[in-house]
């Protein structure tokens, strides 16, 4: 086993607002790791930290071994991250997107001349390389964001609820590819909405109120908590938040 | 209450199709659900519906008024929660409800009995600007602004986008009581769970209505078997059923799959391809389909 996230006592500060408490936790290389909590429970915060965007206020961290917060910049060459709000240039085409991307990290063009055929051949997407994005249904979207994150082979992707309008046939392709980038040794770090997708993860941990409340497998969380599914889990954990509404 | 004849549009000169010859009826009193992923077309109809778009073709009216003729007693008797949070984000909580009860020609002392329940937890913070409110609370405001003048038709369009479990159980015990008082209801949501707690629902993509029933009738016309498959490792059988000449159709469904088979084939002829795989601790047991599961056979059919 291979820890490629690694948090100790990790906490995040606002004045005197602590957004992130305490966060102790790792996640192994080609895990899905599933990171739920209420609205406000202090998930954007750590991801931010995680992904080399925010410094935390104490306690360390290091990403694919690097320091988060000395070491920002390899971090973020060796991440991916995707979210429901911001993915995609939508007047560029798809191949225009690709090699947007891929050219940030740093391909070569002859390296984003093979990744973008991979790419389209993988998503069956040959015959869209020339349209816009905007054009796009939502879910076509979605899945060519989640592989554009992957252009640059990262060790991780952060995914910040991809699948959030999706129809329910698209969300479960969009979870192949969750698997099948997983099978490939990248760790996958999510976030959702959808409680039947934290069942499809490895492991889950559930925040409330800047602090991770419980941490384990789908299937020893709903033992532990006495729950059928993991929405009952997350309910029962969640509801005793007390800033939700702060 | 609402009553939708072939409803048309499109956008961008007609090469987007929004929403494509639309029917159907909403009774007084009923809460009504409009289920569909993004892009399904639900947006548009409340805009119809409330006045504030123009259809292609097709006529529409809501308590009896024409959306397009009588515009004016439409926007007096409905109250409306678009999907996109619409309050003056400079204003104090108080100072909103304030504005939309004045507009109305109204108070909020009034109609506070409609609102008091929601009201009463996010009065703490009247003070606030709505601006700087949790998404939760944000949902509470804009839910007593819709309420303020005492509404008969309450559309709300993707409440709960967005907004986790907990509030999205509370927001649904809020439209259960407002249905209790009389009002009528349209909502909107991607979430399939939440399609079991309205009266009718009509389950929509790309611009059409798959199917319009009660959930209880929707899920009873789901003509097959469908089974539940139970394994440690899920992902592993998922691909080995997909690969299985008698299956229809497998699926991930929250922490067990979903299959239907073809023609005839049993649990027994699964039970011997998967042993033969050399998978163990497989479970397989028959169950009853849910809205997802009759969602998901519509988009193949489809």
């Amino acid at each position: 086993m291979e820890a490629v996230i690694k948090t100790e006592h990790l906490t995040k500060k606002f004045g005197t607002f602590v957004a992130c408490s305490d966060l102790t936790f790792e996640v192994q290389k080609g895990e899905i790791f599933g990171f739920l909590g209420a609205n406000g429970a202090g998930k954007t915060t750590a991801m931010r930290m995680l992904c080399g965007l925010s410094l935390p206020s104490s306690g360390q961290a290091t990403i694919a071994g690097f320091d988060v917060y000395k070491q920002t910049e390899q971090i973020k060459k060796n991440i991916g991250y995707m979210s429901q709000k911001f993915s995609l240039y939508e007047d560029l085409t798809v191949a225009e997107n690709i090699r947007f991307y891929a050219g940030i990290y740093g391909l070569s063009i002859r390296d984003i001349k093979d990744k973008t055929a991979e790419l389209l051949d993988k998503l069956g997407m040959q015959a869209e390389a020339k349209k816009l994005v905007g054009q796009l249904p939502l879910g076509w979207k979605q899945k060519l964001a989640f592989s554009v994150s992957l252009a640059h082979s990262p060790k991780i992707v952060f995914l910040d609820e991809p699948t959030g309008g999706v129809d329910p046939v698209t969300r479960r392709q969009f979870w192949d590819l969750i698997y099948y980038a997983a099978d490939a040794g990248v760790t996958v770090f999510v976030t959702t909405h959808y409680m039947d997708e934290a069942e499809y993860c490895n492991r889950v941990s559930i925040m409330v109120d800047g602090v991770i409340e419980a941490l384990d497998s789908p299937k020893n969380l709903k033992q532990q908590y006495e729950a059928k599914t993991m929405e009952d889990v997350f309910y029962k954990l969640a509801r005793k938040a007390k800033r939700a509404e702060i | 209450m609402i009553k939708v004849s072939n409803i048309v549009k499109t956008y961008n000169k007609g090469s987007v199709q929004a929403v494509n010859d639309i029917s159907f009826e909403v009774k007084r009193g009923e809460l009504f659900g409009l289920i569909g992923p993004d892009g399904a077309g639900k947006s548009s109809i409340f805009r119809i519906l409330t006045t504030l778009l123009l259809a292609d073709s097709g006529t529409a009216t809501v308590n009896g008024f024409d959306v397009v003729n009588q515009f004016q007693s439409i926007r007096n008797c409905i109250g409306y929660m678009p999907g996109r949070f619409s309050l003056y984000q400079d204003l104090t909580i108080e100072e909103n409800l304030e504005f939309f009860a004045t507009v109305f020609d109204t108070t909020i002392e009034e109609n506070y009995d409609l609102i008091r329940d929601i009201y009463v937890q996010i009065e703490p913070f009247k003070d606030r600007r709505a601006g700087k409110l949790s998404g939760g609370m944000k949902q509470k405001l804009a839910l007593c602004c819709a309420l303020i003048h005492k509404p008969e038709v309450l559309f709300l369009d993707e409440p709960t986008t967005g907004v986790d479990v907990v509030s999205r159980r509370e927001f649904w015990e809020m439209l259960k009581k407002l249905k209790q008082q009389g009002l009528t209801i349209v909502v909107s949501t991607p979430y399939m769970d939440e399609a079991s707690l309205c009266d009718r629902i009509a389950l929509m993509q790309g611009g059409h209505i798959l199917s319009i029933d009660t959930p209880q009738n929707i899920i009873a016309s789901y003509q097959k078997t469908l089974y539940a498959v139970a394994a440690p490792n899920m992902y592993k059988v998922l691909t080995a059923m997909r690969s299985y000449e008698q299956t229809e159709s497998c699926f991930a469904f929250g922490d067990c799959l979903h299959l239907t088979l073809k023609g005839d084939s049993t649990i027994d002829d699964v039970s011997k391809y998967i042993t033969a795989l050399n998978f163990t601790d497989v479970q397989i047991q028959e169950i009853v389909p849910d809205i997802e599961d009759c969602f998901i056979k519509l988009l193949k059919e489809n």
